[in-house]
């Protein structure tokens, strides 16, 4: 993958740098400072702050918006786009409004069902899926139209990104699904939460196998748990994570005020078995509420400082 | 109507009117509850179950299996699919493969696919 870097995550990509993202916490306030609180315990930890598009389904503030509010604060953003709220017409206008307010790195994906979340009665839209939506961010960015081909005045420019869930079934499928992601559009991918590291690395082998590891940059996901509470709700709650019961009990068997430290303990160990994987370039950090976890495993996994960035402003 | 009837009664057929059975493993990918055309989603349960509807095995797990049990068509699944065309909902695919109703494809999709 060459070219003219089109955010700071793609130039630190093109210069093999290994980078790091992690997951801005969703908020629920009309104030901006609370985009910003968040964004500030991230500062200087992370390379790009993914903000999330309505995650697990509930509302929370717009993508846009916090993408935004990140921008401003000199803060990379990566903006989700789940085709779960919006049909084709909506998420082409937030794109190219996206890239307006300076949104350099999207990525693209279904979304969880509307059951998973607070308003389970709502409509789903799914107007298109994922890989329809990938291609069509690749439409206008080198296109210059929309899907309908009616041309852009000017094209956006942002790197595109997608996700893959290498732990879910069917498993021998995964590779091909990310093949297709790649052929529609996808530049780098953040997988889903990994603690079975032997599953990610049979992944990462047939997709080696598949000839997709030149053509895009794959974000390792990893979580570091607060509590075993955290765990327990991923295993519960959240469709599509593989969590070994050997990590739950793990977990239950620090005492409570120890948990913390074991959950460090852990990210930190799937950090340093990921990295070794051949195609991993970089890490996606999660978690729930526990910003000064991913902070300390960024810390003590060696990769501070960060290079020094400069992101876009508008203007 | 013959098509309603033996595709529903074989495939669970949605009629909507743009038939990919044959890259689907012969699993009709509008039942996903997501109407997902091009794989499954990532909320796929650990037991090949569907994250909307648990008890309901995944379409595209399903879908996997089928492809491979098929003499054609067996890499279908790689092949990206298009848009929906949501007009065709309620109609038959037969007819429109016959008057090629199905084949719109829109301009800035045939400028990357090309």
């Amino acid at each position: 993958v060459t070219g003219e870097p089109r955010s700071e995550l793609h130039r630190l990509l093109l210069a093999g740098e290994f980078v790091v993202t992690a997951e801005l916490q969703a908020t629920d306030s009309a104030d901006p400072a609370s985009v910003h609180e968040q964004a500030e315990l991230l500062r200087g930890k992370v390379d790009a702050v993914n903000c999330t598009d309505n995650s697990a389904a509930h509302a929370h503030v717009a993508a846009l918006a916090a993408a935004h509010l990140l921008t401003d604060a000199g803060i990379e953003p990566v903006m989700q786009f789940a085709c779960r709220d919006r049909n084709r017409l909506g998420l082409q206008a937030d794109l190219l409004g996206a890239a307006a307010l300076g949104v350099r790195n999207v990525c693209c994906m279904t979304g969880d069902d509307v059951g998973a979340g607070d308003h389970p009665e709502a409509k789903p839209i799914y107007d298109i899926d994922a890989i329809h939506l990938l291609r069509i961010a690749r439409i206008m960015r080198d296109e210059g139209t929309y899907l309908s081909g009616r041309p852009l005045s000017v094209p956006p420019s942002f790197l595109i990104g997608a996700v893959e869930n290498p732990f879910a079934p069917p498993l021998e499928f995964r590779p091909m699904r990310l093949g297709k992601k790649i052929e529609a559009g996808a530049e780098f991918v953040q997988t889903q939460i990994c603690f079975n590291v032997d599953k990610l690395r049979l992944f990462m082998a047939r997709c080696g196998d598949l000839g997709l590891l030149d053509d895009v940059w794959v974000l390792a996901g990893v979580f570091v748990p607060r509590s075993a509470r955290a765990v327990r709700y991923l295993r519960d709650q959240v469709p599509g994570i593989d969590v070994p019961e050997a990590v739950v009990d793990r977990m239950e068997s620090a005492p409570e005020d120890r948990q913390w430290d074991e959950g460090v303990r852990l990210a930190l160990e799937i950090v340093e078995e990921v990295r070794a994987i051949p195609g991993i370039r970089g890490l996606h950090l999660m978690s729930i509420r526990n910003e000064a976890g991913i902070a300390r495993v960024v810390e003590q996994s060696g990769l501070l400082p960060r290079p020094a960035t400069v992101p876009a402003r508008i203007g | 109507v013959i098509e309603r009837e033996t595709k529903e009664a074989v495939w669970d057929c949605r009629m909507c009117g743009q038939c990919i059975l044959h890259s689907t493993g012969l699993s009709c990918p509008m039942r996903c509850p997501k109407n997902l055309r091009n794989g499954p989603c990532g909320g796929v349960l650990q037991d090949g179950g569907c994250e909307v509807v648990p008890e309901m095995p995944c379409v595209w797990v399903q879908a996997w299996e089928g492809s491979r049990r098929l003499p054609l068509w067996r890499d279908h699944m790689r092949h990206v699919e298009r848009p929906t065309d949501w007009r065709l909902q309620e109609t038959s695919s037969w007819e429109n493969l016959l008057t090629r109703r199905d084949r719109h494809v829109p301009e800035g999709w045939k400028a990357t696919s090309a």
